[in-house]
């Protein structure tokens, strides 16, 4: 049972959707109430996972192989170390918070949407578990197919054209990333004389660093469209907005995380002397500062709610790919609790549309305004989950910025000065959207009679709240669990960084460093 | 009882109070289904409800509302009291600095420090008490107490009261938090803390489109100069690998100055420094200050005057190790102080609102802290914001009684007369007044005259910034004394309505003014002038009780050339122009009312220039809101859609336009030849369909038929 | 006095009632008749199979036969459900009103 527990995790949600078949679809409340038991079952079979979890081992726990396809060397292969397990956690608690969300909110064909949902639980989990790269292909076309209906069927008045958009981008990445590899694939043949998928079999791959650029570009392709980055962002803002809520909390808050997991599981380790070549980082790096402020500007035009945050979403994702790309330490793992960071304070904010939504069908900001004035609760949660996005100390978003621009700092002075004025003008698109809409008098008389926050969406929020504060007060567990998978990437790609050079007296400190921030600067 | 140990806890108090508001608040005081003013008034008209509800009736608020009072309140007093336990305690160590660390807060993972060695990014959560740190959080929990009773009385009427005291609470934690952290990172969070309670209460009358504007000014502002106050703290960490500020202090302890141009040292402090000047509203980013007077008149009293804005002074003194080392960016520190000064100064020449004269009077004594730090004589700055904490809070206090009494009339021009009215409103900031003027025996004076010796004397020091402040001290008690003849003297000018109503504040109200009155008396004599030797060392114990908190380049800045004849010439100087700016006050406005505007008329674009703060705000809003903020933001949204998304969708649309063209070869011309085929086929076929019936018993006939004949044809053969 | 009945007799049974089913099938419009009537013509090729298993000791024949029977009651229980749907469509269940299978 114990050595199964992977496969638990990852087929739980899928279980709950076949039983979720069988119940009658007339009966509306016994789909949600089931619906809402299978996510609650797939969040706590994911809990032993933490406990079980040995912090001090190095490499991959909780190993599961067994063959798959022979004839192509592939496996069922699954095993997580620290970065996964922080996603696999926020995939099943955001994943139920969502499924919470939707009670009321959906109204037609509920037996399928549930059963889009935990179909989709299980796909995104398997990305995260998979440590076969076909296996982790698989899951990752998986994914996309329920989602492309939650938007297409669900969504909102433009539903299709963003469903469609959002298929064919995120489509089209993937192909090239299939080339990438079966590249690697082959590669691996021509000098083992095996086939095979696994990854940790695909690292001993030695390939000429012209062949691991072209690779790391074919990966790039199918990871940036996913994260998003910079120039491939489009389609976010559009499946965002016509996603029902849920779907836009899943969307940002792990489906987005596959991008940047893949960058973390795949093109480091197993391109790492493209990782390092420094025209990749410094594209990987411009484009991460270029999406920081770029999205953080556009947030400041918007005038759907939304959209809003759709772009917010392309500003933070750009400190994640930021951080990674550093290459350092702190980058990474900075890089990691952002993203978790990201899920929990984005999905809040999309969670707070969708609570207005409900009660009025509208996202454009100016309908709404001085909603403090009859919601306050709403907008005390509101206020909580603007100050966790825009990086307030003692909330979550500030250990992860903070980490991530320590990073960058420490691999570039000029990239973290850019980077930190994402901080302020995230402050103020944030700052600025909560004042048009919750701040100031009533002046639409549809607002007056809004009610406040019910039992069930202070049951959403409430644990997106206190994982915030978690965060903020007492991030050591998260740094102590990501210290040794970090330093196992950074090993990979900087060999001997941590190998300590012996300590200069302080002023000579000061004109190494000084010699170094000229260089820097140049 | 060990309060040394117990530091911790006070922070902890106040933001217990805030919790239990967060939690509780609306239970003890039930809030009105709708406040009056949530509505427009025309959507009000329309509804047919009255909207003239703002002043008038008050609501009847709940009994239990009174806990409220007591808790808040509450929860600050004892922070004092253990706040004085423990610098008494502290008092009687032999190495004043006692740390308490809770736990690893940043949990560190490796990193390259600058020099390539290998650092642990970590910070605590962990607090250190030192003379300098005891000293600040007197300052903030007593004059935070006396401010806290005073909101008793002067919130009284307003609905959102538990909401007030809970972030006034929350506020108090995250100073005390700034203060008492014995780190940079720690420190960092309550000084973006107590920017978010700025921002909260500054938007405290959150339905005033004003007052939420004016909130997000302060912390956008702010977050300016805290984006480089992080880069500032990401350069210690590469300097030294740690942010504790003993441990950075160590490590700074063997470099020497860095004379030989503007160098990393240089840069680390001037981030900082940037950092501080968004706090601390000094030039470039001092323009929210003024706007801040938005909020609640104690709010502006204990953060926007004895508190919060003081925390980049506290911050450029924690860190005099640091700028000890760096002399050009300590002359930027003194400019930019002197510069303020000077120039905040000018500003509240013109200014009819009486919050927003001392708000430009905040700005420029800021300055004069500052110019007191870049001329090294840290504990002169610190003594001048221990001095302006009590005559700042105390004027602002008073400038709300006086609100108060005129119903919420802040314009100086609708008051005038008003001393015999509101007696101990008058003279409380009477006291004030002449202590900020810096009339000999008052505190202001004390602390004033000390920065200008400073900055005569000091080796950092020269004539120039001495002149500039000198100057800045006339002018100062010339709109000091401006604000209190408009006010008190002369005829009342406010409408008859608003006069029948003029009352003295509730006791709760003029008490806290009393105490702040004696404490703007005496808190100057802990610091008195070194000429004045005549006095028993005691006198001089601000100076002696901050000495082990400086590093020795630092202490040795602040002692200058020591001439007494000369000191004592400057300090008559200084108390001559101080009275001279009072008399032409005067002159002006109680013997010659009628002067001032003639001298505006004949002063040109000067005076339109005074009144509109030299056009600083619009020159921002055009540079930076509208221009690369909301323009940068319009431009590039049009960009994404068009070029970014229009590259996606014109993808899409080369790809549909593709598919068009070989649609229509594929219909025409390969469907078309597997057409004609299939339409051969079909006509040659057609006789043929007529045996097809569709019943199923002649297909059978047929069959058996076939049959017969084919077994006929076997017989017959 | 009583002839032994051999072969030929079976034989003869089961020409005529392969006969009788052949008519039926062609000549009756009602779709139960004709399903009655393929059964009559199943049943006569059971009686030649189990007939000439007897004639020559085969017991083949016999679990030919029994097969086909079970087919045939699977083929009536399919018939028999079609007809209901056609039924419950048409309202009808004479043969000559569906012609729909034709071009």
């Amino acid at each position: 049972m114990s050595e199964h527990l992977l496969s638990i995790v990852l087929f739980t949600p899928l279980a709950g959707m076949f039983v979720l078949l069988l119940l009658p679809s007339s009966n509306r409340k016994l789909i949600r109430v089931w619906a809402n038991i299978a996510a609650f079952a797939g969040f706590l079979v994911s809990l032993p996972l933490v406990f079980r979890f040995d912090r001090s081992a190095e490499g991959f726990q909780m190993v599961e192989k067994a063959p798959w396809i022979p004839a192509l060397g592939a496996h069922y292969y699954l095993g997580i170390d620290g970065i996964s397990l922080l996603l696999v956690m926020l995939t099943t608690v955001t994943g139920f918070i969502a499924i919470l969300s939707s009670w009321s909110a959906i109204d037609r064909y509920e037996k399928q949407y549930y059963a889009m949902f935990l179909l989709q639980q299980t796909g995104m989990i398997g990305v995260f578990l998979s440590l076969d790269f076909l296996l982790f292909y698989v899951f990752w076309e998986i994914v996309l197919v329920p989602m492309y209906f939650i938007i297409g069927v669900w969504g909102g008045p433009r539903k299709l054209y963003a469903a469609i958009k959002f298929f064919l981008y995120t489509l089209a990445g993937s192909v090239l990333m299939l080339l990438g590899i079966l590249t690697l694939y082959f590669q691996h043949h021509a000098q083992y004389g095996v086939y095979t998928f696994e990854i940790d079999a695909l690292m001993q791959t030695a390939m000429p660093l012209h062949l691991e650029r072209w690779v790391f570009w074919a990966f790039f392709i199918g990871f940036a469209i996913k994260v998003p980055m910079f120039p491939f962002h489009t389609w976010l803002p559009d499946a965002h907005t016509e996603a029902p809520t849920a779907g836009s909390v899943i969307l940002a808050a792990v489906l987005l995380k596959m991008g940047t997991y893949g960058f973390l599981r795949f093109s480091l380790p197993l391109l790492p002397k493209a990782a390092i070549d420094p025209w990749i980082v410094h594209v990987m790096v411009g484009l991460s500062i270029v999406a920081i402020i770029y999205g953080a500007l556009v947030c400041l035009m918007q005038d759907d709610w939304k959209k809003l945050v759709a772009y917010s979403s392309v500003s933070h994702l750009g400190f994640c790919t930021l951080g990674i790309f550093s290459l350092t330490p702190n980058g990474l793992a900075g890089s990691v609790i952002q993203q978790i960071n990201h899920g929990i304070s984005t999905g809040m904010l999309f969670l707070i549309v969708g609570v207005v939504y409900e009660r009025r069908h509208t996202r454009l900001i100016r309908e709404y305004g001085g909603l403090a004035h009859v919601m306050p609760n709403y907008a005390f949660v509101f206020a909580f989950a603007m100050l966790s996005s825009a990086g307030l100390p003692l909330l979550n978003g500030f250990i992860g910025e903070f980490t991530i621009l320590q990073g960058a700092f420490e691999a570039n002075r000029v990239w973290a000065a850019f980077a930190v004025t994402g901080i302020i003008l995230g402050a103020s698109y944030l700052l600025w959207l909560y004042q048009r809409t919750m701040l100031g008098r009533i002046n639409n008389p549809k607002n007056l009679k809004l009610p406040d926050l019910n039992l069930r969406e202070w049951a959403v929020f409430a644990p997106l709240l206190v994982w915030a504060l978690w965060i903020g007060v007492y991030p050591k567990p998260y740094f102590e669990i990501l210290e040794k998978p970090v330093a196992q990437l950074v090993e990979r790609v900087r060999p001997g960084y941590f190998e300590a050079q012996a300590a200069k007296a302080p002023l000579e400190a000061a004109q190494a460093m000084e010699s170094r921030m000229e260089a820097g600067i140049r | 009882m060990n309060f040394l140990d117990a530091i911790w806890l006070i922070p902890l108090f106040p933001l217990f109070g805030a919790v239990l508001m967060f939690l509780i608040g609306r239970r003890l005081d039930p809030q009105p289904e709708r406040s009056p003013e949530a509505l427009e008034p025309e959507l009000a008209e329309a509804m047919g409800e009255d909207a003239g509800q703002e002043h008038g009736h008050h609501p009847r608020f709940a009994p239990t509302r009174r806990l409220i009072s007591w808790i808040c309140p509450g929860t600050v007093l004892v922070s004092l009291l253990f706040s004085i336990g423990a610098v008494v305690q502290l008092a009687g160590l032999a190495e004043k600095a006692h740390q308490v660390i809770l736990y690893t807060w940043l949990a560190g993972l490796p990193f390259h420090m600058g020099d390539g060695a290998v650092g642990r990014f970590a910070a605590d959560l962990g607090f250190l008490l030192d003379p300098l740190s005891g000293v600040m959080i007197l300052v903030v929990t007593f004059v935070g107490f006396f401010i806290h009773v005073y909101s008793i009385g002067y919130m009284g009427h307003e609905t959102g009261y538990y909401r007030f005291f809970g972030y006034l609470n929350l506020f108090v934690f995250f100073m005390l938090t700034l203060v008492l952290a014995n780190n940079y990172a720690l420190l960092f969070v309550g000084w973006e803390g107590v920017g978010l309670c700025s921002y909260l209460l500054i938007g405290f009358y959150f339905h005033r489109k004003s007052a939420s504007d004016a909130g997000i000014k302060a912390f956008v502002v702010n977050r300016i100069g805290d984006a480089a106050f992080i880069l500032g703290i990401f350069m210690i960490f590469a300097l030294t690998g740690t942010v504790r500020f003993l441990d950075v202090n160590q490590a700074l302890h063997g470099l020497s100055a860095e004379t030989a141009g503007f160098g990393v040292l240089s840069l680390t402090a001037l981030l900082l420094f940037v950092g501080a000047t968004g706090k601390s509203a000094q030039i470039p980013l001092y323009v929210w200050l003024p706007d801040a007077m938005e909020g609640p008149t104690p709010v502006s009293a204990l953060i926007h005057a004895a508190t919060m804005v003081t925390a980049g002074v506290y911050m450029v003194a924690r860190s005099n190790a640091l700028y000890s080392l760096a002399p050009e960016t300590m002359a930027v520190v003194a400019t930019i102080g002197a510069l303020t000064a000077i120039f905040a100064a000018s500003i509240a020449f013109a200014q009819n609102d009486i919050k927003r004269v001392l708000a430009y009077s905040t700005v420029s004594q800021l300055g004069y802290m500052f110019l007191a730090a870049g001329v090294g004589a840290y504990w002169v700055a610190i003594f001048h914001l221990f001095t302006h904490a009590f005559f700042k809070a105390l004027l602002f206090l008073g400038s709300g009684s006086v609100i108060h009494a005129m119903g919420g009339e802040q314009d100086m021009r609708k008051m005038g007369g008003l001393k015999d009215k509101i007696p101990t409103t008058f003279w409380t900031m009477a006291v004030a007044s002449l202590a900020i003027a810096g009339i000999p025996g008052f505190a202001g004076f004390f602390s004033k005259d000390e920065i200008l010796w400073q900055a005569w004397s000091s080796p950092y020091g020269s004539k120039a910034l001495w002149a500039v402040g000198t100057v800045t001290a006339l002018m100062t008690a010339f709109y000091m004394w401006r604000l209190m003849y408009m006010t008190f003297w002369g005829e009342c000018r406010a409408d008859e309505h608003t006069k029948a109503h003029i009352h003295e504040s509730p006791p709760v109200m003029t008490v806290p003014l009393t105490v702040l009155a004696a404490g703007s008396v005496l808190a100057g004599w802990l610091g008195v002038p070194k000429a004045w030797a005549f006095l028993p060392g005691s006198f001089h114990a601000f100076e002696h009780w901050l000495e082990p908190v400086w590093v020795a380049a630092a202490h040795e800045a602040g002692q200058g050339a020591h001439e007494a004849a000369l000191e004592w010439a400057l300090m008559g100087l200084s108390v001559l122009l101080a009275v001279a700016g009072i008399l032409i006050a005067r002159y002006l406005y109680v013997q010659r009312p009628e002067l001032p505007d003639r001298i505006a008329e004949a002063s040109g674009p000067l005076y339109p220039a005074l009144l509109n703060k030299w056009y600083v705000d619009e020159i921002y809003n055009f540079l930076f809101v509208d221009g690369l903020a909301k323009g940068g933001g319009r431009v590039l949204g049009r960009f994404d859609q068009a070029i970014v998304d229009g590259g996606v969708n014109g993808a899409g649309w080369m790809t549909r336009f593709a598919s068009a063209v070989s649609g229509w070869w594929d219909t025409w011309i390969v469907d078309g030849t597997v057409r004609l085929i299939a339409f051969a086929v079909k006509m040659i076929s057609y006789p043929v369909r007529f045996l097809q019936t569709g019943f199923v018993q002649q297909y059978a006939a047929v069959i058996l038929a076939g049959m017969a004949v084919a077994l006929g044809y076997y017989l017959i053969k | 006095m009583l002839y032994p009945i051999t072969t030929i007799h079976y034989v003869i049974l089961s020409a005529a009632l392969l006969l009788i089913g052949t008519v039926g099938f062609l000549t009756r419009r009602n779709i139960v008749i004709i399903l009655m009537s393929i059964e009559l013509i199943l049943n006569a090729v059971n009686i030649n199979l189990v007939a000439f298993s007897e004639r020559f000791q085969a017991m083949e024949g016999q679990i030919f036969a029994i097969f086909v029977i079970a087919v045939a009651v699977a083929e009536a229980a399919v018939g028999l459900g079609i007809l209901i749907a056609l039924f419950r469509n048409r309202e009808t269940v004479a043969s000559d009103e569906i012609d729909l299978l034709k071009w």
